[in-house]
């Protein structure tokens, strides 16, 4: 199945080069994939993992390794930010 | 002490300058700057003053810690009764003139009556005396800053003044200092330019000295500013993408306003995001931020540099706009973009320089041209009024109307006026996106609920500063909390307007909020300031100055009818994101705030409220 992956500020360098100019890329995975399994196979440091939407909703840290992703979703992350 | 406990009162109709105490009384229960201020206004004026009159008067004012070694200790406010809404207006900025002013040895500067001609004030230590400024009036804030230290030979003069939209009436015209900062909302502005009063121009070398305790102050500073290193937020986030990195957070979680909030998404948002700041432009392989900058003495330094390309058709033919300057902030990136559909980065930036050189409140102005825009749509304004052609997405009709604007040209005057008297007498007044006539900023109440309810009772009108609950809603600082719920609002609303106003009133930046809280600010001030302030102290502080603001407007005349949002908010669902379907409870979490403020089912502080407070 097909998942939109969006990965912003300091975490825009785990993307590809590619995908890089729209922060954005379309990942083909199994069935049953959970967040946090895509997450894990980033490499992304666990401190930089803190805004965690799935189609604009938080994901709480402690639902990440048992929430699946369904066709279509997107799982858009940020490291801590704020603005004003 | 902190404070210099000096007030300069400056009376413009006599043109005399004369130094006061400062009311030492007060200090301890409103602390500085906008508290104590906003005493001294309410004590001294009528609120139903006209706020463009000689009557009312407009304070420059410090807080204890500016000018001193706290992070971030470079604030000041202008607070002022406001045209724009008919309520207290109290604009904080930041830059180098606060410290500048605190460093000459005054704690604020009182304006009264109207100079006969344009003039400005010239300050230097406690030497303080009005000088003319019929040359300088008709010019840009950029403009009179070159000139005034030319003048007096000395580019360590710090400068606050007024554009031209001060000038010619723009009842959200802001006052500008040190050319990119801005005590932005609310029109103080145009209260300053009402007094023909162009530019204060101060050279501080007393610097601030009284300090209670001098070594547990380098101890708090110190500890204080190793909070914010440490936090991921104001170490890292806001020094690196400043504020516009939220452009694609809010996006993404459906509360971004979108063509006048008719949508809560914006397909181009990505483009005038921080990411799309840092990257290499294909024009000119340059990106349009060019480094960071901060405030006085401030360790976070969230500030934008910008540079758009000089073969921009928007700046071909201008070079005064080629050089570097303040960058898109998320705030400003949003009302001049999304809020009109427009999605070109560097036309952006320009809009926003616009703003800077002329002295306008970008949030108004952008929400406004959003309204103009949604009329031109429907068919009710059309080209021959407006000057230009003005669909939505048209980065072209933006920044001729910014000029239009600024320099009280053609339909420009309407738009001056703000969006609630521009769709009112076009007769579709439910298209002005206002709470108490002030457009609200870039945070859609539909999709964080919180902020819908810190918009309606707001001060000083819409706005997001008064109590930033997208931290917690969205951000998860200091925890997170479900931003499509009304569950709880009222308590977290109250809880964010109290610690705000103290911030507020203490010369630090209510940025450092991300990573401190009030006992972060407590033992600073406490070592600074005589009077023995706590954590619990702040907060009684806060919630008095909250209080007393609102018996300010009360008796201005607003009534709790004025604590709503516009009609569209509440029966208009978001079309898209995690919000669709819903849209704001207000009228739910309305009365469970007024409960918890200690208020009257009208929203009135009850008298057991007041007593508590000392009101």
């Amino acid at each position: 199945m097909r998942v939109t992956f969006k990965l912003y500020a300091m975490l825009s360098d785990y993307l590809p080069d590619e995908a890089r100019k729209t922060n954005s890329l379309t990942l083909d995975v199994p069935p049953g994939r959970t967040v946090g399994q895509v997450i894990d196979g980033f490499n992304l440091p666990p401190k930089l993992v803190h805004l965690v939407l799935v189609n604009g909703n938080y994901i709480q840290p402690a639902e990440r390794a048992g929430r699946a992703l369904a066709e279509g979703d997107v799982l858009a992350i940020w490291p801590p930010i704020a603005g004003g | 002490m902190a404070w210099a406990k000096k007030i300069l009162r400056v009376n413009l109709t006599k043109g005399t300058c004369a130094s006061e105490p400062l009311n030492m009384e007060w200090a301890q229960q409103y602390l500085g700057q906008r508290g104590l201020a906003t005493k001294y206004l309410v004590a001294e004026t009528d609120p139903k003053v006209d706020p463009l009159s000689p009557e009312n008067k407009l304070i420059m004012t410090t807080g204890p810690l500016t000018g001193t070694m706290a992070s971030t200790g470079g604030r000041y406010s202008v607070v002022t009764k406001g045209p724009l809404t008919g309520a207290i207006a109290c604009s904080n900025s930041g830059g180098y003139f606060g410290a500048e002013l605190k460093m000459a040895g005054w704690d604020m500067i009182i304006f009264e009556g109207k100079s006969p001609k344009p003039v400005y004030l010239w300050l230097e230590n406690d030497k303080a005396e009005l000088r003319d400024a019929t040359h300088l009036w008709g010019k840009t804030t950029w403009d009179v800053e070159e000139e005034i230290k030319k003048a007096h030979q000395d580019p360590q003069i710090r400068i606050a003044s007024i554009g031209r939209a001060g000038e010619n009436g723009v009842l959200y015209a802001c006052v500008v200092n040190d050319l990119h900062r801005a005590a932005g909302r609310s029109g103080v502005g145009a209260v300053m330019g009402s007094k023909n009063l162009k530019a204060v121009a101060v050279r501080g070398t007393v610097g601030v000295s009284g300090i209670k305790d001098f070594k547990a102050f380098l101890k708090a500073t110190t500890a204080a500013k190793k909070v914010l290193a440490d936090n991921a937020v104001t170490g890292q986030g806001l020094p690196k993408f400043g504020t516009q990195v939220l452009m694609n957070v809010i996006n993404e979680v459906g509360a971004l306003p979108t063509r006048n909030a008719q949508d809560v998404q914006f397909e181009g948002a990505r483009n005038i995001s921080a990411e799309a700041m840092h990257e290499k432009r294909p024009t000119d392989g340059k990106a349009n931020l060019i480094t960071n900058a901060a405030c006085f003495g401030c360790t976070i330094a969230c500030g934008r540099v910008s540079q758009v390309d000089k073969n921009h058709w928007s700046v071909v033919n201008s070079p005064k706009y080629w050089g570097a300057t303040g960058g898109l902030e998320y705030e400003n990136a949003w009302s001049l973009g999304a809020a009109n559909g427009v999605d070109d980065l560097d036309a952006l930036t320009v809009a926003n320089m616009i703003c800077n050189e002329d002295g306008m409140d970008p949030i108004t102005f952008g929400a406004t041209i959003g309204a103009v825009m949604e009329m031109y749509q429907m068919g009710v304004l059309k080209k021959e009024q407006i000057g230009v052609e003005a669909p939505f997405g048209s980065a072209q009709a933006l920044l001729e109307l910014a000029h239009m604007t600024a320099e009280g040209r053609g339909f420009g005057k309407e738009i001056g006026l703000g969006s609630k008297r521009l769709c009112e007498k076009y007769g579709k007044p439910e298209l002005s996106m206002t709470v108490k006539g002030q457009e609200f900023p870039a945070y859609d109440p539909r999709g964080i609920q919180g902020m819908g309810l810190t918009y309606a009772t707001s001060n000083r009108g819409a706005c997001h500063l008064r109590s930033y609950t997208v931290a917690s809603e969205i951000l998860g600082v200091p925890v997170k909390t479900d931003p499509l719920v009304t569950d709880g609002k009222a308590d977290l609303v109250k809880a964010f307007q109290d610690a705000t106003a103290a911030f507020d009133s203490s010369g630090t930046c209510i940025f450092t909020t991300f990573a401190w809280t009030l006992a972060d600010l407590a033992p600073q001030l406490d070592a600074a300031c005589e009077g023995g302030w706590t954590l619990e102290r702040l907060a009684e502080v806060g919630e008095r100055i909250w209080n007393m603001e609102r018996q300010y407007n009360l008796a201005a005349g607003l009534t709790a009818k004025d604590d709503d949002l516009p009609k569209r908010l509440k029966t208009e669902p978001a079309k898209s994101g995690p919000a669709k379907g819903l849209v704001s409870g207000i009228d739910k979490m309305i009365p469970e705030y007024y409960k918890v403020r200690g208020w009257s089912t009208d929203g009135v502080p009850t008298k057991e409220t007041a007593k508590r407070l000392g009101l």
